[in-house]
């Protein structure tokens, strides 16, 4: 099996798996919007109506670890994971930061699925710290 | 880490690639493992090792040694 197809598979997998959680997400989702708008969700079935959204979300955060558990190529792999850090410590920081704001009143509340969001866009200065310290962009 | 690698691959007439295809590898690790961006695992310093029936020390020189021959 040649390189690029070892990296290929695992990274093939992985989107395949973000494919099918997100279409789960938009399959959860868009019920429980029309049914809480439209008051149809009876008593304690609300908490398990709402959170459904959430669980292919957090499917996508396993998908991502199982990427790095499959990925063969051990320097894409050190690079992933910087790529990750980077994007932990950026979400923490933001969380924080926008917490203390929201609590002295000087910003407004936001979601909390809006974190998501967040990390995300710390994997891409995930992604250019890498360029920036190793020389180097996870290409898979 | 310095290395022997891209000598060892231009005597071969291999390029980045077919050294890549060979360690099961991308092409991108082997160019950061040549450039000395980043240090091999040890399992896979030996299947370089392996590949060009040379030990070890002979392709990577060891950092100790290295700042020793310095002083």
């Amino acid at each position: 099996m040649t390189a690029s197809a070892i990296r290929s598979s695992a990274w093939k997998r992985y989107n395949w798996r973000l494919i099918w959680l997100s279409l789960l997400y938009c399959l959860f989702l868009l019920p429980a919007v029309y049914g809480f708008k439209h008051q149809l969700i009876p008593g304690a079935l609300k908490y398990l109506v709402a959170i459904l959204p959430a669980l292919p979300v957090i499917g996508i955060f396993g998908a991502m670890g199982r990427y790095i558990v499959e990925e063969q190529d051990e320097y894409v792999r050190m690079l992933v994971v910087r790529q990750m850090l980077w994007a932990m410590g950026f979400t923490l920081g933001v969380a924080t930061i926008w917490g203390f704001l929201d609590n002295f009143g000087l910003v407004g509340h936001v979601d909390g699925y809006w974190i998501v969001v967040v990390w995300y866009f710390g994997q891409a200065i995930g992604s250019i710290a890498n360029k920036l310290t190793v020389g180097d962009a996870a290409c898979r | 880490m310095e290395n022997r690698l891209r000598v060892l691959r231009a005597e071969r007439g291999w390029s980045q690639q077919d050294l890549a295809e060979r360690l099961e590898v991308s092409r991108q690790s082997v160019n950061a493992i040549e450039t000395g961006k980043y240090d091999p695992s040890l399992p896979l310093a030996f299947r370089v090792a392996e590949l060009f029936a040379i030990p070890i020390e002979e392709i990577f020189v060891s950092p100790s040694r290295r700042s020793s021959k310095a002083i």
